[in-house]
C-alpha cells in the first residue's frame, strides 16, 4: 500500500503539455551464463550443510561436556585466587617452653635495598646513607651506585626511625622490603638451647629464615613446614625455672671465680630436661661469630652442659658401688680394704686423705675413697664394667635434639687395662659431658631404668627404658648419696625439706700438652631430690673455682659446686612444685623401701 | 497468541540477562570483599603475633626481677623457699569454744531465735540470727 502508484493526472489543462507515451524500451538481452553443472550444485550445497551440521554439534558437545564437567567435579566455593590469607603470616613457628610461654617468635622487619638506575643522584643518595647509617662508607657506596649494577641489599634490618630518615632524602632508587625476623624475648635466656637463626633465600617481598644452631637448626624442617600451620614448637624447658638457674649460676660462677659453669635440671623419670644452662652465654638475637682464634671452649657459643666433655671425676663413684651392689658382690655394710697407697704397674692411687685400714660401701662413697671404688672395680672386672657404663650411655654422644649433642662425643680409653678399670671406677680416664652425667644419674636413681634425655614436652609419659639396675639397688644408692650430703662431703648441700642426696666430683684439669694442671679443677656436684621419693636430677659443673675460705684457698667441689648447687634447690624445687618434707624420719632406709614398694 | 508468546518470552530472556549480569557483579563484588577480609585477617594475624612478641618482651624474667627489687619495699616480693610452705595442721585455728550459756531474757520469747553456741575468735560475742521481721502485708523490713 505504501508504494501505491500515484494516479496519473488527468489532462484538463489544455497548455499543460502532456507527456507522451514512449512505450518502454524492452531491456536488453543479458547474456545467460551456461547453466552449471546441477551435480557440481548439490555436491557444494551438501558441503554446506554439512559444515552448518558440523557447526553445531561442536556446539553443543562443548556444553553437554561442560555440563558433564560441572556434574562430575565435587561442589567446591570458588577461590578468590588470593595469598594474602593467613596462611603465609609466621612462616616459621614459634617455640614455647612447657606452660606454652613463647621463647621464640617472628616480627616484621623492615629491610633497605638499592636500585641504582632509578637513582636520581647516586653520589647524594651515599652520602645521605652514610650519615644515616654510620657503617657505611659514602665513597664505597657511590662507587657502587655508579657502577651498572641494578640491585644491592643494603640493611637487612632497619628501625623505624631510620626507615624514615631513607625515606626522608627522597631518593626513588632506595627501596624498603618488607620481612620476618625471629625475636627471642628473653635474651640470652636458654640462649644455648635455642641457638639462633639468619636469613637464608631473600627476596623483596620476604625472607626465609634459617636455624643456625640449637633446636632453631635441629626442627629447621619442622618450624618452617607450612603443614603444621603454625602449631609451636613445645620444649621440655620452663621459663622461670630456668631463669632462676641461670640467675644463681652466674652468681655462683663470679662468687666461685670460675670461668665457666653449667647446670642441668633434669626430670628423673621421663628424662625431660627442665633446664640447661651454660656460662657464659650470648644473646641469640644477635649471635656472635665463632672465635676464629683461641680455644674454641673458651667461646661463649660453646655449650658446656652438652659439647663440653670432661672427667667428671668422684660422681663415677656411684656407678661402681651400683653395679657392686647389682651383681652381689658387696652390699652397703661389706668392709673394702682401704689401705693406700693402691700401686698398679707405675701408677699409685691414693685417697684424699687417709681414711683407715677399711671402711663399709656406704662410707667409701661418702668419704669418697678412692682406694676403695678402685678396689670394687678390680673385683667387678674390665668387661662387666665397660657394659655396664655402656648401658648408661657413655659412650656414645648424648640423643639430645640438639645439633651440638653429636659433638659431646665422650673420650674413652682405647684400651682397658687394669689401670683404666680403677681410675674409670672413680671417673678418670673417661670424659664425658655434663649431660651424660645426667642421664647416668637419673637412670641408676629413678628406681633403675634407662632414661633418654630429651628437650621436648611430652604429652604422656615415655614407657620405662631397659632396666640397669634393681629398685633395691636403686634406693640403696640413692640413700648413700643422701648421707653423702647429712654427714659427707656434700655437708653444704643440704636444704632443709627437701632431702638432697648428691655426690662430689673434683677432677684435676688436662693439659693440652700432656699431663694434668695443679691448681685447675672442674667441681661438679651431681644431686637427686628428694632422695626418698626421687623427682629431679641436677648437676652442677665449675670450670675453674677457686674461693678462700676458712683460711685456705678451696677448690674441692664440697666448697664449690655444692653452695652453688644447693641454692639452685633451693630456689627451684617450690617453682617445681615439689612438697617440702621436713620429716627426718624420710631419711631412714625404711622410708626409701617402702617408698620403692609404693610404685 | 503466538505474538503474545514471542512477547513473554523476549521479555523473560530479557530479564533473566539482566539477573545474570546482576549475580556476576554481585560475585565478584564478594569475591573483592574476601580478599579484603582475608586481608584484614592476615594483618590482625601479624598485629596478634606483634603483640604477643611484645607481651613476652615485656613479661620477660629479667625486668620481671628487675622491678620486683625496684618495688620491693611496696611489694616486698622474695623467691619463693621451702619455709614459705606449711603443713595444714600447722595452721593456727582457734579450738571452738563452747559457750556456758547464751544470755537469756526472760521478757522476751526466743523460741524461734537460734543460737550460735560457737564462738570464733578469741573474744567474740555469741551470734544471735533472728528470723526477718515481717511487715503486716508480707513484706521483709530493714
Amino acid at each position: 500500500m505504501i508504494f501505491r502508484r500515484r494516479p496519473r493526472p488527468e489532462p484538463t489543462d489544455p497548455f499543460q503539455p502532456v507527456p507522451t507515451r514512449v512505450p518502454r524500451a524492452a531491456p536488453a538481452p543479458v547474456a545467460q551464463a551456461p547453466r552449471e553443472n546441477p551435480e557440481k550444485v548439490r555436491l557444494r550445497a551438501e558441503r554446506r550443510l554439512k559444515f552448518t551440521a558440523a557447526c553445531f554439534v561442536m556446539g553443543f558437545a562443548t556444553v553437554a561436556v561442560k555440563m558433564g564437567a560441572i556434574a562430575a567435579s565435587e561442589a567446591r566455593e570458588p577461590s578468590t585466587g588470593s595469598l594474602s590469607g593467613a596462611t603465609i603470616v609466621n612462616a616459621r613457628a614459634d617455640i614455647t617452653d612447657r606452660e606454652g610461654r613463647v621463647l621464640a617468635t617472628n616480627v616484621t622487619a623492615t629491610a633497605l635495598y638499592a636500585q641504582p638506575h632509578k637513582m636520581l643522584d647516586p653520589v647524594a643518595a651515599a652520602e645521605g646513607l652514610a650519615r644515616i647509617f654510620p657503617d657505611m662508607d659514602a665513597e664505597t657506596w657511590a662507587r657502587r651506585f655508579t657502577s651498572g649494577s641494578k640491585f644491592f641489599w643494603l640493611k637487612g634490618n632497619i628501625s623505624p626511625e631510620q626507615q624514615q630518615a631513607v625515606h626522608d632524602l627522597g631518593e626513588p632508587g632506595l627501596l624498603f622490603g618488607s620481612r620476618e625476623m625471629r625475636l627471642y624475648p628473653n635474651g640470652p635466656l636458654a640462649a644455648h638451647v635455642l641457638g639462633g637463626a639468619r636469613y637464608g633465600a631473600q627476596d623483596v617481598r620476604a625472607a626465609e629464615i634459617v636455624g643456625v644452631a640449637g633446636v632453631e637448626k635441629t626442627f629447621d624442617a619442622y618450624l618452617s613446614d607450612p603443614a603444621q600451620e603454625g602449631a609451636p614448637l613445645r620444649l621440655s624447658l620452663d621459663l622461670p625455672i630456668q631463669a632462676a638457674v641461670e640467675h644463681v649460676l652466674d652468681g655462683g660462677m663470679k662468687l666461685m671465680n670460675a670461668k665457666g659453669a653449667a647446670a642441668i635440671l633434669m626430670d628423673i623419670k621421663t628424662g625431660e630436661v627442665i633446664s640447661l644452662a651454660s656460662l657464659p652465654d650470648f644473646d641469640p638475637n644477635s649471635r656472635p661469630r665463632p672465635a676464629t682464634e683461641g680455644d674454641p671452649a673458651d667461646s661463649p657459643l660453646f655449650n658446656r652442659a652438652v659439647q663440653g666433655v670432661y672427667e667428671l671425676g668422684s660422681t663415677f663413684k656411684i656407678f661402681t658401688t651400683a653395679q657392686s651392689l647389682e651383681l652381689g658382690l658387696t652390699n652397703a655394710g661389706t668392709m673394702i680394704d682401704t689401705r693406700g697407697p693402691l700401686r698398679q704397674g707405675r701408677h699409685s692411687i691414693r685417697d684424699f686423705r687417709n681414711y683407715g685400714p677399711q671402711l663399709s660401701v656406704a662410707d667409701v662413697i661418702r668419704h669418697s675413697s678412692n682406694v676403695g671404688t678402685a678396689r670394687m672395680a678390680l673385683d667387678i672386672g674390665a668387661t662387666r664394667q665397660k657394659a655396664f657404663l655402656e648401658s648408661l650411655g657413655f659412650f656414645e654422644p648424648t640423643p639430645l635434639e640438639m645439633v651440638e649433642a653429636a659433638s659431646g662425643r665422650p673420650i674413652v680409653p682405647e684400651r682397658w687395662p687394669d689401670i683404666t678399670t680403677m681410675t674409670v671406677s672413680y671417673g678418670h680416664g673417661l670424659s664425658t659431658s655434663p649431660l651424660h652425667l645426667a642421664v647416668g644419674y637419673a637412670s641408676v636413681l629413678n628406681g633403675g631404668t634407662r632414661v633418654t634425655p630429651t628437650l621436648m614436652a611430652q604429652e604422656t609419659p615415655p614407657p620405662l627404658g631397659p632396666r640397669i639396675v634393681s629398685a633395691r639397688v636403686s634406693a640403696e644408692s640413692r640413700h648413700m648419696l643422701r648421707r653423702v650430703v647429712t654427714d659427707g662431703t656434700a655437708s653444704m648441700g643440704e636444704v632443709p625439706g627437701y632431702h638432697v642426696g648428691g655426690k662430689t666430683g673434683t677432677a684435676d684439669k688436662p693439659k693440652h700438652t700432656g699431663g694434668y694442671w695443679e691448681d685447675k679443677v672442674i667441681a661438679t656436684f651431681a644431686s637427686v631430690f628428694p632422695a626418698h621419693d626421687p623427682k629431679y636430677v641436677l648437676i652442677v659443673t665449675l670450670d675453674e673455682p677457686e674461693i678462700r675460705a676458712a683460711g685456705e684457698d678451696r677448690r674441692t667441689a664440697g666448697w664449690t659446686a655444692v653452695p652453688v648447687a644447693s641454692e639452685i634447690v633451693r630456689r627451684v624445687a617450690p617453682l617445681l612444685g615439689v612438697r617440702p618434707d621436713f620429716d627426718p624420719a624420710k631419711d631412714d632406709f625404711g622410708a626409701y623401701l617402702t617408698q620403692m614398694a609404693r610404685r | 497468541m503466538r505474538g503474545f508468546i514471542y512477547t513473554v518470552s523476549t521479555v523473560i530472556v530479557v530479564l533473566l540477562g539482566v539477573w545474570a549480569y546482576h549475580e556476576g557483579y554481585e560475585t565478584r563484588a564478594t569475591e573483592k570483599a574476601v580478599a579484603q577480609l582475608e586481608r584484614e585477617i592476615g594483618q590482625r594475624h601479624q598485629e596478634l603475633s606483634m603483640l604477643r612478641a611484645e607481651w613476652a618482651y615485656l613479661n620477660r624474667p629479667d625486668r620481671l626481677q628487675a622491678l620486683a627489687e625496684m618495688n620491693f619495699e611496696r611489694l616486698e616480693l622474695m623467691p619463693l623457699s621451702s619455709d614459705h610452705f606449711a603443713l595444714i595442721e600447722q595452721v593456727g585455728y582457734p579450738l571452738p569454744v563452747l559457750v556456758a550459756e547464751a544470755p537469756v531474757v526472760a521478757a522476751e520469747d526466743f523460741s524461734d531465735v537460734i543460737i550460735m553456741n560457737h564462738r570464733y575468735g578469741a573474744d567474740t560475742q555469741p551470734r544471735v540470727i533472728a528470723p526477718p521481721t515481717l511487715a503486716d502485708d508480707g513484706e521483709q523490713l530493714p
